[in-house]
């Protein structure tokens, strides 16, 4: 242990003094973590097929693994002392380091895995999520096409996130990015006999790739300036203060940069296009991708980074970016949910909203806030797609317009639905509104102690409305999607059904994990959460309420309440109110809604298209009629040339001393062998002459 | 027995003693020369690894396993070789990408036949490959850098493509084999012959710091440059031919134009080995002669080499954008690759030069693999039209899956080995060497990271047309073969590698990274 570790420890939990443990053997094993689904995952493309449960079997085991380990690290993390450990392997030196605090030592790739609270609990909720969700695909990907392959890329997906959340430095981090990345590319393009589920999958990764640039950057400067990837040295910088180091002198723009890369797997506007379209692929890889892998990347890698973002002298004031792209977010696609007819849609804007309210709360300075409303709307969220997805197998169609009335049908699917919803809605006692809560009391903290620069002030105070009429809007959407998928009349075709066991229980899992979760962290009863993701090597030093303010709790529920009473006017009592429902497709604003703000078009028609078209032939053509336009033009130069000298050669000096016709004519039919126009022949004249040259040296 | 520098010659000459072998083998005995070939090829690939394991990397930045003998005392030309951690990566992949080229060529022989003469080019290149890379004497490098050239043109001249192109502006039509040979050659030797004269002007002049024996010996050249003895305009010019005949190999934007159809109509395993080592002679050669022997002038070049890195890097990926035929994407794309390359050389910095080499190794194994499939998809085809394929994840998935990974590898997917090169080169361009500008390498790291975006782009725009959706109904009722022995035998080792070198860069870096600390401590005073 470093000597300033146990420096910055005082600082640790504002100033309370905490006790950490190690954690023992068990933490040495945490490798174990990414390492096992990163193999299985290769071990089921090659053997799965030919294993009795075809490859199920070896991925759910390899989930329960992870989900066991990570419950029993959370438990022991929050009812126990806070665990700190970095295991770390030397893979290569890259040369030497000349810019920041450590100039001279070299720089180096390395491997690790990362213990801490911010860890532990993505392991615990990666873990436990994901196996509800893969136990789920037992009984929803049933006689798939490629059964196997799904779930080895689904393993894929899930080791993916666990490299990136063991990550102890920068480029793991990188790494696991971009493995989450490609395996979305995979499951989002699953059914790729279709061409518009491999333009998803692709719409997917470039616009991750576009925010890898920033990611890619942003790393490189954090990197260089610190001599170091690691956090624990990035930590050790800023710990020491602002002053003019380094990496201080860079905050503003690394800061800006790395969250560019969030807003790409986070899918913040305006790069959250990706996102509703990635539903093309099957369902449960929505369920897990929206709710603890992948999308939660974004708001990890700022909850990692987190002291730089606040503490002072450092991307401090890069923070209002962060909350105005936040509350844009939070407010725009919630908007858009309220006009979508694809069940899963709705869930993906929602997803979408939500992940708005978790970088504004980050922008606010409010680390646990953030991280506890990642943590919460994993279960709710995957729970509400595992529903979707079971109405979705029960009447063949994603459609509400072909649903309707199905809680008689499927009390299962609609009772866990429903709790899904009102927890996503803020509903007390349900999870959702402790960690909504938690936001609006944070950000309305942010407003009056922050500056403008560091999300507070005036700004605080707007995102704090904008935060209360997300609440409301949100409470409207799953009010609209509740009635129209569940209550009315039935207006599908097919014959609906309850989902088979392995489909209901991890519905009823995920039901009891929206309830319970939030009890974890009531303000001023448990601090669990709190204290757990609190415990890190440099301390977040976020503000943290230490009692519920009752006002705007009050305010957040009134909203929901109110969102799903307009709701219910609207929706509920199906013919009556269709009437008011037209008078909703107001001119201007529905249609904006409908395209999305024009955003897809704009990207497809005003970036995309031309790209590919115009400036990529444009480039094509300049290579073609221009470059090589020289390099051709001196080809034919030099022959033409040479027909002249050759032509003055034969019948200009040796006609003078020849002059015999004869001689000429046998010239000419010579020379016309040359003019034949076969470049082999020129080529092998030039070979030779190369040849004598090189002979000539060798021999001289 | 690498002592006195003879397991690196025979690293170097067997494959040449191989080519010789073969040719005396009776024409109709093809069982035999492809054994021979393979059995010689077989060996070097053997005996470099044994060299790897040999090596002191405790002592990566010394030439090790040299010789020093005498060759054409006249001009004092020397036979100098010896490895460093910079040189035995890139030994090590030629012998490497050689066994695998002659194992793939068992049952793909490409029109017109004739393995016998086929296998002999195979050999003799693969001796100008690796004696590229050893030679430590400038006439010696620039032999072994020349012979190269031959065995290449007539590959793509005889076996290479046979349909009829028509020139651009000056509307003459000629077989595509011929027009790209000729272009390939011309354009080599064009830039070769400057070299040379660059070369010779370092010959004449070292005399004056070297108690008057001139030299070509790249050590004492080095010597001569750390101590700062040429300067001005003349190690300007110098610095310029040399330049060139590196540029026009690696190839760099503008003077690139050679490798698109040079690599479009030659066979695939022609194809192989001009993007997997070939290329990788300019490249090398930076590292080698032109960083080290005129350190100062490479200051000043760095701006100019970095900026035509990144053009190249961003125009390359655009043309691909482009491009309706297969193979010539994945050529264009090497243009790209390679500016990540010399961007990393830009840098002057270790970190850059480190990319550059990983870049190398990464490319050679990534493209190389890259157009193994492009041939044998369109063995099968009968067409690189990308238009015109499409669902072969359905007809052929093995064929499919490895080219989808090898997609993946290519566009910098960490964890695979293209990463390390493209990362690194970008990093090292945030902070290049003190000196350089800053504001303009940072400027270049931003639309190089850019670039990768757009390689993503066309990579998957690639896939989607070539390996998703349904089956044209062209294909219908078609038989095809997913890949066979030979293939899987050739392609294995290489998915091995790049997933090899992506988990455990040390790989690549345990070898060089001490000796281009050294080198870059100095040239450029670390």
């Amino acid at each position: 242990m470093n000597a300033w570790f146990a420096d910055l420890m005082v600082l640790a939990a504002e100033g309370k003094e905490i006790e950490l443990s190690d954690g023992g053997v068990l933490a040495d094993f945490v490798w174990l973590i990414p390492v096992v689904p990163m193999v299985m995952a290769f071990v089921i493309v090659f053997f799965g097929k030919r294993s009795p449960l075809k490859g199920w079997g070896m991925a759910a085991g390899t989930m329960g693994f992870v989900a066991l380990y990570g419950t029993v690290l959370f438990l022991m993390n929050t009812f126990g002392d806070p665990i700190y450990h970095e295991g770390t392997v030397h893979l290569a030196d890259i040369g030497s380091q000349t810019l920041g605090a450590h100039i001279g030592d070299l720089m180096a790739i390395e491997w690790g895995w990362m213990v801490d609270g911010l860890s532990i609990m993505m392991y615990f909720v990666v873990g436990v999520v994901g196996l509800l969700v893969f136990i789920y695909a037992k009984g929803y990907m049933h006689g798939d096409i490629r059964y196997t392959w799904f779930f080895a890329s689904f393993t894929l997906f899930a080791g993916g996130m666990l490299v990136l959340v063991s990550a102890p430095n920068l480029i793991q981090l990188i790494v696991g990015w971009e493995l989450v990345g490609v395996a979305s590319y995979l499951l989002i393009g699953h059914y790729w006999e279709e061409h518009e589920n491999s333009s998803a999958a692709i719409k997917a990764f470039l616009t991750n790739k576009v925010a890898d640039v920033g990611l890619f950057i942003g790393a490189i400067m954090v990197g260089t300036s610190v001599g170091s990837f690691r956090f624990s040295e990035i930590m050790a910088v800023i710990g020491e203060g602002g002053g003019d180091s380094a990496l201080s002198r860079f905050a503003f723009w690394a800061g800006i940069a790395l969250f560019i890369g969030a807003m790409g797997k986070s899918a913040q506007f305006p790069l959250h296009v990706w996102l509703p379209d990635a539903m093309a692929g099957p369902t449960p890889v929505s369920a897990l991708m929206h709710a603890a892998t992948m999308v939660t990347a974004g708001v990890y890698l700022i909850g990692r980074m987190f002291p730089f973002y606040n503490y002072d002298g450092f991307a401090d004031e890069t923070r209002w970016v962060i909350i105005i792209i936040g509350a844009l977010t939070l407010l725009l696609t919630g908007l858009i949910a309220l006009v979508q007819d694809d069940i899963k849609k709705v869930l993906a804007y929602s997803t979408l909203s939500q992940l708005g309210y978790m970088v504004v709360a980050m922008g606010a300075g409010a680390y646990t806030a953030g991280l506890f409303h990642l943590f919460t709307h994993a279960f709710f969220k995957a729970l509400l797609f595992l529903g979707a997805g079971s109405v979705i197998h029960a009447v063949h169609s994603n459609n509400m317009s072909d649903m309707g009335g199905l809680r008689k049908y499927m009390p299962q699917t609609y009772w866990t639905f429903l709790i899904g919803s009102a927890a996503l809605a803020g509903i007390f006692p349900l999870a959702g509104f402790w960690s909504k809560d938690e936001i609006l009391a944070s950000v309305s903290y942010a407003g009056s102690n922050y500056t403008t620069a560091q999300g507070g002030a005036a700004l605080g105070n707007f995102v704090l409305v904008i935060a209360i009429l997300g609440a409301f809007v949100t409470a409207f959407y799953m009010t609209r999607a509740v009635s129209l998928t569940f209550f009315g009349e039935y207006k599908g075709k097919a014959h609906p059904h309850e989902s088979p066991k392995v489909m209901t229980y991890p519905l009823i899992g995920l039901a009891a994990g929206s309830v319970v979760m939030g009890f974890l962290n009531m303000p001023g009863i448990t601090s669990f959460f709190t204290d757990s993701v609190g415990a890190r090597i440099l301390a977040p030093l976020d503000h943290h309420p230490e009692s519920i303010d009752v006002v705007l709790a009050l305010i957040g529920t009134a909203a929901a309440v109110g969102g799903i009473a307009v709701g219910y006017r609207l929706w509920f009592a199906d013919k009556e109110t269709q009437k008011l429902r037209d008078t909703f497709h107001i001119p201007v604003l529905y249609p904006l809604l409908e395209r999305k703000y024009y955003i897809d078009d704009f990207y497809m028609d005003g970036i995309v298209r031309p790209v590919r078209g115009p400036v990529a032939n444009a480039m094509n053509w300049f290579n073609g009629h221009v470059l090589d336009f020289v390099v051709n033009g001196a080809g034919f130069l030099a022959r033409g040339v040479g027909k002249y000298v050759y032509a003055f050669d034969q019948r200009g000096l040796d006609g003078a001393i020849n002059a015999s016709a004869g001689a000429t004519g046998a010239s000419g039919g010579f020379l016309r062998v040359f003019q034949t126009g076969r470049v082999q022949q020129y080529a092998v004249m030039i070979f030779a002459g190369t040849v004598l040259l090189v002979a000539g040296f060798i021999i001289f | 027995m690498f002592d006195n520098g003879w397991g690196l010659s025979l690293i170097v000459f067997l494959p040449l003693v191989g080519a010789g072998v073969v040719m005396a083998i009776p024409k109709a005995n093809e069982e035999l020369q492809k054994m021979t070939a393979l059995a010689f090829a077989g060996v070097t690939f053997v005996l470099s690894v044994l060299l790897a394991f040999a090596f002191d990397y405790g002592a990566a930045d010394t030439y090790q396993f040299g010789a020093d003998l005498n060759w054409i005392t006249a001009i004092n030309s020397r036979y100098i070789i010896g490895v460093d951690g910079i040189s035995l990566p890139l030994v090590v992949l030629s012998t490497f990408i050689t066994v695998l080229a002659i194992v793939y060529s068992w049952e793909h022989w490409p029109e017109p036949h004739n393995p016998k003469a086929f296998l002999v080019l195979i050999l003799v290149l693969a001796t100008g490959m690796t004696g590229t890379f050893v030679a430590l004497d400038l006439i010696l490098f620039f032999v072994f850098f020349e012979v190269v050239l031959l065995p290449m043109y007539f590959m793509i001249g005889i076996w290479g493509d046979r349909n009829e192109i028509t020139i651009p502006v000056f509307k003459r039509t000629t077989e595509m084999r011929l027009y790209a040979a000729i272009k390939f050659f011309l354009f080599t030797l064009f830039g070769s012959a400057f070299m040379l004269l660059g070369f010779l002007a370092l010959y004449f002049t070292s005399g004056d710091f070297n108690g008057g024996v001139n030299t070509f010996s790249i050590e004492v050249l080095s010597e001569i440059g750390r101590a700062g003895l040429w300067g001005g305009t003349f190690s300007f010019w110098v610095f310029a031919a040399m330049f060139l005949g590196f540029a026009v190999k690696v190839p760099m934007f503008p003077l690139h134009t050679w490798l698109p159809d040079a690599h479009t109509a030659a066979p695939t395993v022609g194809s192989v080995l001009l993007a997997a080592i070939l290329l990788k002679l300019g490249t090398y050669a930076f590292v080698r002669i032109s960083l080290p022997i005129l350190p100062d002038e490479a200051r000043n070049w760095a701006w100019f080499i970095g900026v035509l890195a990144v053009i190249g890097i961003i125009y390359a990926s655009l043309a691909c954008l482009a491009q309706t035929d297969m193979k010539r994407l994945i050529a264009f794309s090497s243009v790209g690759h390679m500016g990540f390359v010399m961007l990393g050389i830009a840098t002057l910095t270790d970190i850059g030069i480190n990319a550059a080499i990983i870049g190398m190794v990464a490319h050679g194994v990534i493209t190389g693999l890259l157009f193994f499939l492009a041939g044998s998809m369109s063995h099968r085809y009968h067409t690189r039209e990308m238009a015109r394929l499409g669902g072969n994840q359905k007809l052929m998935p093995v064929m499919g899956g490895i080219l989808g990974f090898t997609a993946m590898a290519s566009l910098g997917l960490p964890g695979l080995a293209g990463f390390w090169g493209e990362f690194m080169s970008l990093l090292a361009a945030f902070n290049p060497l003190e000196g350089l500008s800053q504001g303009l390498f940072r400027t270049l790291m931003v639309i190089g990271a850019v670039g990768t975006v757009l390689a993503a782009g066309y990579l998957l725009w690639m896939l989607q047309k070539v390996n998703f959706g349904e089956p044209s109904e062209e294909w219908a009722g078609h038989e095809f073969h997913d890949v066979d022995q030979w293939e899987m035998a050739a392609w294995a080792p290489l998915v091995v590698a790049i997933l090899a070198i992506g988990v455990f860069p040390r790989i690549v870096f345990g070898a060089t990274n001490d000796a281009v600390v050294q080198l870059v401590a100095k040239a450029f005073g670390g």
